[in-house]
């Protein structure tokens, strides 16, 4: 890791004060940043350590007004809430097997919607791959089994995180604050698949801080389902990750969400299919024919082309829990 | 207030005590506590947050301390290997934390290496759920790989520490 400075301030003003100037970085639990610094990825010359700020850190659920949940919270604790765990059950089931205990002890809800991404050209510090300034993606004709199999542009990096998908299949929204004010935006928003100019798979702005992430309370009543295949048991990233979510009335689906994890670079979703379930009993057919669609833009890689399939059977799956 | 990049004097307090060290804020808690304070039981392995064999207890919680900086400990409660034996008065043979009594009982370990990470990971979890199930104990231990495979013993250790608390 380079040299750098470090600030602990109280106040959020203080934080995004210290983060104008020069080449600062905002720290949370560190578990994706330092990452990058030890592997030269990131040269901060200082962190500004937002953990003890005060008021950012914690859920509510004022009744009628939706979920909020301050984007310090560490994961664990939406993780382990058992309130929490009625309120929006999908929150715990995508968490439970992301990571580990110990990066989700340490790890913010806020740092794991700005992760990047786990591609290993892109982490190996010697690549200077496309997303790092270079000429060419090379996981297009190298080593790409982990790699993007639909929407990807100039890069084949794959969306990662695993709360991400369940958020937004709620709905989810983040409110945000930088030295242009502050700002909302649809959570979806956030990501973008790096293309031309943008260089990088989020559309924070420099300085900018996500400080809350708001759930609507009219998708709280949604069931939702988070299915996640990797390639052992535990501690790993997603191959594919689905969140299917939707309100069951009377038998029948309204406002379905199907959001996907580590098929593109960006958190998956193909509005289509979902508009194509409204009112649907959500039967096999129905299921079955939802994820077809769903994939039928896929272009995998060389190596990739299990993630189609895989990703095909976990819709169906997903989409088939929420009426069982 | 900025402080560093060079090294400036940090207050901690490891295993109870209160320590002063003096280091620049790049430096990890891990290599502090090895390098400043010579407690060699937490072990640097991947260095990256991978493999669990740092883990130490931070405010109750099990966290890998390759990947923490020792300057966000200020204020806060560090426990390693090294302080287990310190609280175990009257329970256990030769000064033996129960966890620890409970690896050698299951003999959860070959080489030895990865240990000190498991026993922290599960004294973490026995003080949340103090009478974890075979899963409550494979999740907490998800994050401490062993090469030599002890898994199945390690589980048990922490089932049967478990167990003997009660």
């Amino acid at each position: 890791m380079n040299a750098f400075s470090y600030a602990r301030p109280r106040a959020l003003a203080d934080a995004l004060r210290m983060l104008r100037t020069g080449a600062a970085s905002a720290l949370a639990g560190g578990t994706d940043l330092l990452g990058l610094m030890k592997d030269g990825l990131a040269r901060p010359d200082a962190l500004v350590d937002l953990t003890g700020i005060e008021g950012l850190r914690g859920w509510s659920h004022a009744r009628g007004k939706g979920l909020r949940i301050g984007a310090l919270t560490p994961l664990v604790e939406l993780e382990t809430d058992e309130t929490l765990a009625k309120t929006m059950p999908i929150l715990r089931d995508s968490l439970r097997d992301a990571a580990t205990l110990q990066l989700r002890t340490m790890g913010t809800v806020g740092g794991n919607l700005l992760q990047r991404n786990r591609c290993w050209y892109f982490r190996d510090e010697g690549t200077v791959c496309w997303l790092k300034g270079g000429t060419r993606c090379f996981a297009v004709d190298g080593e790409n089994r982990y790699h993007a199999i639909i929407g990807a542009r100039e890069c084949a990096m794959v969306s990662p995180s695993d709360l991400v998908p369940a958020l937004i299949a709620y709905d989810a929204e983040i409110s945000l604050t930088g030295s242009r004010g502050e700002r909302r935006m649809k959570l979806a928003d956030l990501f973008v698949a790096p293309h031309g100019s943008q260089r990088r798979e989020h559309t924070l702005r420099p300085a900018e801080l996500i400080v809350e992430v708001r759930v609507p309370e009219a998708a709280l009543a949604r069931k939702g389902t988070y299915l996640k295949a990797m390639d052992r048991k535990a501690w790993s990233f997603a191959l594919v990750s689905v969140a299917a979510a939707a309100r069951i009335d009377r038998g029948v689906a309204r406002d379905v969400r199907i959001v996907m994890g580590g098929v593109a670079p960006v958190p998956w979703r193909v509005l289509a299919a979902e508009k194509g379930l409204e009112g649907s009993a959500l039967d096999d057919a129905a299921c079955t024919d939802a994820a077809e669609r769903i994939l039928s833009g896929a272009t995998p890689l060389r190596d990739n082309g299990y993630k189609v399939t895989l990703a095909r059977e976990l819709v169906r799956r997903a989409l088939r829990s929420l009426v069982s | 207030m900025l402080r560093g990049p060079g090294a400036i004097d940090l207050g901690l307090t490891v295993n109870g005590e209160a320590v002063r060290v003096h280091v620049p804020p790049r430096r990890t808690l891990l290599d502090t506590l090895r390098q400043s304070l010579g407690l060699t039981g937490s072990k640097r392995v991947c260095d990256e947050g991978t493999c669990g064999a740092c883990t130490v207890i931070v405010d109750d919680r099990p966290v890998y301390a390759c990947m923490t900086l020792a300057i966000a400990c200020e204020g806060k409660h560090v426990e390693t290997i090294e302080g287990l034996t310190k609280d175990a008065s009257g329970e256990g043979e030769r000064g033996l934390h129960p966890v620890q009594r409970a690896f050698i009982d299951a003999d959860a370990f070959q080489c030895g290496f990865c240990t000190p990470g498991q026993i922290m990971s599960i004294v973490a979890l026995l003080r949340a759920t103090p009478s974890p199930t075979e899963d409550d104990v494979r999740r907490a231990v998800a994050g401490n790989l062993c090469r030599c495979g002890a898994y199945p013993n390690i589980v048990a250790a922490g089932v049967n520490a478990g167990r003997r608390k009660k």
